[in-house]
């Protein structure tokens, strides 16, 4: 019999929230157990068995030296590496300190920040080491992360669009919020969620980052045109995915 | 469905309509028609004139939808719906096959399911004629698509003529409305005034006629007709705009490289939702999902957009890689290379890409912004 790939399950800096979408597979848990030697996986089990691994799932970004000597450790043994969520890919939420003096939210957050050892950055995991897929989202969405594994085992590309959220949103039928006069980041936004937000007649956050080929500009005249605030239009960018360059960007070019 | 000689016509009250959506219902159609929901009027499954959308309207705009009231009870007093019959016919996600390991090699199934009958009540002109182009696409010899040819072979539909145009409405340009013309088995034209709320119904198929047989009714008046005359008249009076037709064709393949592309390009989001919600464009991308044990496989088929990347992707990389590149592609194939695919226009006048648009680009103030100045000829189709 074939030997089954060895999959690893790393944590960064992150929620959580990446690796409970794993663990959120009730059903597909067994077949996953069934097709791969589960090797690594601290959250959820006590396998902390040594590498190489075959597949490594990386959740979190890089905030402190010890995690930027470790992810070289991952990568490493590692033969294919993807990174999930918004904060391996992108840098996370935790990514707003690279906007601002990392001491000042240290003073605020923390009674005694001397002991807090961090780097004034969060920084997605392809700033250091190769990537070899992104998967997005702030959280992952459970059938995708299912659909990169299967790819794997299969040795196929995963079926993971690179487009806007509206085609899921037109798709599932959804009334345009934007077009009702509710702001939304669709537009710009990667699919993937499902057109979770929209559905439920809210504007599209951004979980997913930039879609593959994002407008950000025209879609922020187009927010200011509905009387949207600079200083709302730079939050909107500057979420999750404040990092990822196109938000980034979009966000820095309308003051606070 | 076979057309008639005849334009047999009878007059049917709101009790009427009732007793022919019951009707429909009664011969195992699932009846769906405008509802109001989600602060919209869209198209569902109803059961009853109650579930129509009385007194409600709409008023769109380049990127702009609100619902609105009436000052009237009009059941049919609003302008194109969000999203067409192209969800029923053409369904947005389709599982066309599974594949499993047997015990003797790979067992493949279909996996399309079986649809129910539909009966379609208020299928505006520009939507029927929207329909009769993508029976074009997928009822042609060469590449019949049998399960839309199934759906649309059990459709009833019930057709309406307008009495209302939205701002974003420009079927007369296009010679597709705001009369109903086609293939439909029943047209109505909502009459209504202070003195009547009545529906004017045209017969247009065999099993129209028998379906008006059993209805409460009464037969139809010269006045009646002519009310009914009037009525598409004030709608085609009414149109929201236009679109110069004359030389279209020619005008927008001969001008690959004119300035507009580029600055309209400078708005558009390449979102796609013009393509989505446009009645006639048809495009699907496949996906195929194995699972985690191997052991067997899916294809998907879903809506597909010209403004993806993907789309045009081939070895190497994808075809259309600026938003200039890829705007042409979908207005050139509405107005232009349509009629060299499928012998029509792809546009019906229906406005919905207009609307829908988040950010309101009007295909009609495109085509007119080359017209005033054509002539720029380039080949370069990056
Ligand atoms: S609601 Fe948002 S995601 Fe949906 S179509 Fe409109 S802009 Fe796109
Ligand atoms: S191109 Fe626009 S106006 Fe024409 S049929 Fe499509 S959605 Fe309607
Ligand atoms: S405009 Fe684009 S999406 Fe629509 S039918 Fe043409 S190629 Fe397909
Ligand atoms: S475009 Fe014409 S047929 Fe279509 S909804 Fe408007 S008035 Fe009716
Ligand atoms: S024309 Fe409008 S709806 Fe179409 S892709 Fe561009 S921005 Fe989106």
């Amino acid at each position: 019999m074939r030997t089954k790939p060895r999959l690893a399950v790393w944590k960064f800096a992150s929620c959580d929230g990446c690796q409970l979408s794993l663990l959120d597979c009730e059903d597909e848990l067994l077949s996953l157990a069934g097709a791969v030697e589960i090797a690594y996986f601290a959250e959820a089990s006590s396998a902390m068995e040594d590498g190489p691994y075959d597949l490594s799932l990386v959740e979190g970004s890089v905030t402190t030296a010890h995690d930027a000597e470790r992810i070289r450790e991952v990568r490493r043994q590692s033969k294919l590496l993807v990174t999930i969520g918004a904060c391996a890919t992108a840098g996370g939420i935790q990514a707003l300190r690279n906007f601002a003096d990392v001491n000042d939210y240290l003073a605020v957050v923390y009674a005694s920040p001397r002991y807090i050892e961090t780097l004034a950055t969060s920084t997605p995991i392809a700033a250091h080491v190769p990537v070899d897929f992104e998967l997005r989202g702030c959280p992952i969405n459970k059938v995708q992360l299912l659909e990169v594994i299967a790819a794997f085992l299969a040795g196929r590309k995963p079926a993971i669009p690179t487009y806007s959220v509206c085609i899921e949103c037109k798709r599932r039928g959804n009334l345009c919020v934007m077009v009702q006069g509710t702001p939304c980041l669709g537009p710009v936004t990667q699919a993937g969620c499902g057109a979770l937000c929209p559905g439920c007649r809210r504007g599209c956050y951004g979980c997913y980052g930039p879609m593959e080929t994002p407008d950000t500009a025209m879609l922020a005249r187009q927010w200011s045109a509905m009387g949207v605030a600079s200083r709302d239009i730079r939050r909107a960018f500057h979420s999750f995915n404040a990092w990822a360059p196109a938000f980034r960007e979009e966000g820095e070019a309308h003051d606070d | 469905m076979d057309a008639l000689p005849t334009a047999t016509a009878a007059v049917l009250d709101r009790d009427g309509l009732q007793a022919l959506i019951e009707a429909l219902a009664a011969r195992g159609f699932r009846v769906c028609g405008p509802v109001v929901r989600d602060a919209a009027i869209v198209y569902d499954e109803i059961s009853g004139v109650a579930d129509l959308p009385a007194g409600w309207t709409d008023r769109q705009a380049p990127g702009r939808y609100r619902l609105e009231r009436r000052a009237d009870q009009a059941l049919f007093g609003f302008a194109a719906v969000p999203q067409a019959w192209k969800r029923f016919l053409h369904p947005p996600v389709e599982t066309l096959w599974r594949v499993r390991q047997g015990e003797d090699g790979m067992l493949f199934s279909s996996a399309v399911e079986t649809a129910p009958r539909y009966a379609f009540l208020g299928v505006r002109a520009c939507d029927l004629r929207a329909i009769a182009i993508q029976d074009r696409v997928f009822c042609a010899d060469d590449c019949r698509d049998d399960a839309y040819e199934r759906r649309r072979r059990d459709a009833f539909i019930v057709a309406l003529n307008c009495s209302e145009a939205g701002d974003t409405c420009f079927c007369v340009s296009m010679g597709t409305g705001p009369r109903a013309e086609g293939a439909f088995d029943l047209a109505l034209t909502e009459l209504l005034d202070a003195s009547r709320h009545e529906f004017l119904v045209e017969v247009g198929s065999a099993a129209g006629e028998e379906l008006l047989a059993g209805l409460p009714r009464r037969t139809a008046t010269e006045p009646d007709r002519a009310a009914a005359a009037s009525v598409v008249a004030r709608t085609a009076g009414r149109m929201g705009r236009s679109l110069e037709t004359a030389g279209l064709q020619e005008l927008l393949e001969s001008n690959p490289e004119h300035p507009r592309w580029d600055e309209v390009a400078e708005r558009c989001l390449a979102c796609a939702n013009c393509t989505m919600v446009c009645p006639t464009c048809f495009c699907t991308t496949l996906e195929d999902h194995s699972d985690l044990s191997g052991g067997s496989a899916e294809r998907v088929r879903l809506w597909d957009s010209c403004f993806t990347l993907d789309f045009s992707y081939i070895h190497g990389g994808s075809v259309r890689q600026t938003d200039k590149g890829r705007y042409r592609q979908w207005m050139t194939h509405k107005l232009a290379t349509w009629f060299d695919q499928f012998g029509s226009s792809g546009c019906v006048g229906c406005g919905r890409c207009i609307t829908w648009c988040p950010v309101g680009i009007d295909i009609t103030e495109e085509a007119a912004a080359i017209r005033a100045t054509p002539h720029i000829q380039g080949g370069d189709h990056g």
